[in-house]
């Protein structure tokens, strides 16, 4: 029972349709600035930047950014915590940082035009996918230091919704409220929507008690099956967004109703595509590393930065006549990809296996271990009730068939742990997909 | 003439049956049977209970994997021989049986005998046509 598609807006005409030329002049025009306030305010980029005897008048075309060095999440947690702020901290307004899980957080700071701008282009995308002054909105995500439920909300205000800032947790609520305040649209990670879909089933709650139509689900990749899925069990219309704290936030990217590519808001920010290895440009309708330069933001400007996130770019105007490139959802991480005896391994293709078994996606977590030389990849897999069977002979059969798929898409071998439901962990709804237990080198 | 049982997935680690059956005895649910089939990793949990609907909702409620399944329950003579004569008429009819416990209390002289068939009408129709008795559900739930 998935919503029809709702008619396609365009929030902001003036930037979002620009002509391309017109685009490419403004893009050179703000970069050139940001180059500037850089080597003027910014003394870590100002070195790399006389490391590779760089000097903002060289940039004279958008092509001269390749001479410009990249920034690297590494860099950032070295001018931990202010030291990668192009302002002074009394026109900084709003600091907000990433998840410190592999190491020290990043922290970003906004100044007020900032956060003028993050509202601006939230609302864009949310318009994009649909979302407009009639809608009651519900945000599942966290308030806090992560952006996803300040930048959500902000731009969900401009736009005129009635927001509602539930954030994350107690699930069971959730559905309440959405049930009790006619909530039109969510707002949540995609694998929590999942979740939600389920509880909604196992709580008897039927489709017509909710009245959602549109879902904007971000800050983790997902597959279009994914998409499929919880189109069906929440009765929505769900569309992707793209963001990172580092860069601004949620707002990066974001779907139109044509669900066909995110567009960047290419006046804000600048993308490029390169090989992770190489760093050279990477052809954008293969995939690559995006890369992303600020071209507004004070608090924080960025250069280059390596986002991590493989993906393809899609150029030219859009049916919804938006003319900026849009970027494919997320196909895996330059980062994460697991190297495990010598095969890459993708998350996103153990999920595509499972997704096969019953058609739909069960919690899972990959662990990867090592018992003397060799790496072990186990995939633990919860058994809800659409995975179970009271019969134990296809309980195990179960068991082979996936080890037997996975074999087959991942190029070796891998054992697969049943494990009872609701044990996995999962945090503010973004579920930990990976475990990594083999030693550091 | 069938008998519903629950079945529970559970993983194969310390203190897993006792939560279970903790959580059931606390709700005032009487195990009638039981059995437990496992491998090194995981388990089936079997369960004919007194009251299917009040034990089926606590243990959804409290987060475990559930299904309900069509059994039967049969009256087995209690003397050597005794299930040979039951299951060699289902033999000769090509009726498999997936799995089989037996009752810890006998309702007569008879033991009793749940069984879980591959095709339960087929089952039920060779029983009933080689004289052999099947305990009605609400027998078996208070026996």
């Amino acid at each position: 029972m998935t919503k029809e598609r709702p008619q396609p807006a365009i929030w902001d005409p003036e930037f979002e349709c620009m002509h391309v030329d017109a685009l490419r002049a403004l893009q050179l025009e703000r970069l050139r600035k940001v180059v500037r306030r850089l080597r003027n305010h910014v003394p870590y980029y100002r070195q790399k930047m006389q490391i590779v005897g760089v000097t903002p008048s060289d940039i004279r075309t958008l092509e001269d950014i390749r001479k410009l060095p990249f920034t690297t999440k590494e860099d950032l947690r070295l001018c931990y915590p202010y030291e990668a702020f192009a302002v002074p901290l009394e026109k900084v307004v709003r600091i907000h940082a990433s998840s410190g899980t592999t190491g020290k957080s990043t922290v970003v700071g906004y100044t007020r035009k900032d956060l003028d701008a993050w509202t601006h282009v939230v609302a864009r995308f949310l318009v994009a996918g649909g979302l407009t002054s009639k809608d009651v909105l519900h945000i599942a995500f966290s308030y806090g230091l992560f952006t996803g439920g300040f930048g959500l909300h902000y731009g969900a205000e401009r736009v005129g919704a009635a927001v509602i800032p539930v954030s994350a947790g107690r699930s069971e609520r959730q559905i309440q409220l959405m049930k009790d305040f006619g909530s039109t649209a969510l707002v949540c990670t995609p694998s929590y929507a999942v979740y939600l879909g389920e509880l909604v089933q196992t709580l008897g709650v039927k489709p017509q008690d909710l009245k959602l139509r549109v879902g904007f689900f971000g800050a983790e990749a997902w597959s279009n099956r994914i998409r499929e899925e919880i189109q069906a069990k929440l009765g929505l219309f769900a569309t992707d967004n793209y963001g990172l704290s580092e860069i601004i936030g949620p707002g990066v990217a974001g779907e139109c109703v044509y669900q066909n590519g995110m567009h960047i808001s290419e006046d804000h920010f600048y993308p490029e595509l390169i090989d992770p290895d190489t760093c050279e440009p990477a052809d954008p309708a293969k995939s690559g590393e995006l890369v992303l330069t600020t071209l507004t933001k004070e608090a924080i400007p960025l250069v280059r930065y390596r986002t991590r996130d493989i993906c393809t770019l899609l150029p030219g105007t859009c049916a919804c006549g938006r003319t900026g490139v849009r970027m494919s959802k997320i196909c895996g991480r330059s980062d994460d990809m697991l190297i495990i005896r010598g095969a890459n391994v993708f998350p996103s293709q153990v999920e595509e296996v499972l997704l096969d078994v019953k058609g739909t996606l069960p919690h899972y977590q990959i662990v990867v271990s090592r018992e003397g030389a060799l790496d072990q990849l186990e995939v633990r897999v919860e058994v809800s009730e659409e995975f179970f069977f009271d019969e134990m002979k296809k309980l195990q059969e179960m068991e082979r068939h996936i080890e037997h798929k996975l074999e087959n898409v991942l190029g070796i071998r891998s054992a697969v742990k049943l494990i009872e439901p609701r044990t996995l962990e999962r945090s503010e709804g973004k579920a930990k997909r990976v475990l990594d237990l083999r030693p550091k080198e | 003439m069938k008998v519903q049982q629950l079945s529970i997935f559970m993983e194969n680690r310390a203190g897993r049956l006792a939560e279970i059956m903790q959580l059931l005895g606390d709700a005032g649910v009487n195990i009638r049977a039981l059995s437990l089939a496992d491998t090194s990793d995981f388990g089936i949990l079997r369960l004919i209970v007194n009251d299917v609907d009040k034990a089926l909702q606590v243990l959804r409620e409290s987060g475990h994997t559930v299904s309900l399944t069509d059994v039967v329950a049969v009256e087995v003579p209690d003397h050597p021989g005794g299930l040979a004569s039951v299951l060699n008429p289902l033999c000769q009819a090509g009726v498999n049986v997936e799995y089989m416990y037996a009752f810890v209390e006998k309702a007569t002289d008879k033991a009793v005998v749940i069984f879980r068939f591959e095709d339960i009408e087929a089952a039920l129709g060779v029983l009933a046509k080689a004289g052999i008795s099947v305990l009605p559900a609400e027998t078996v739930y208070t026996l």
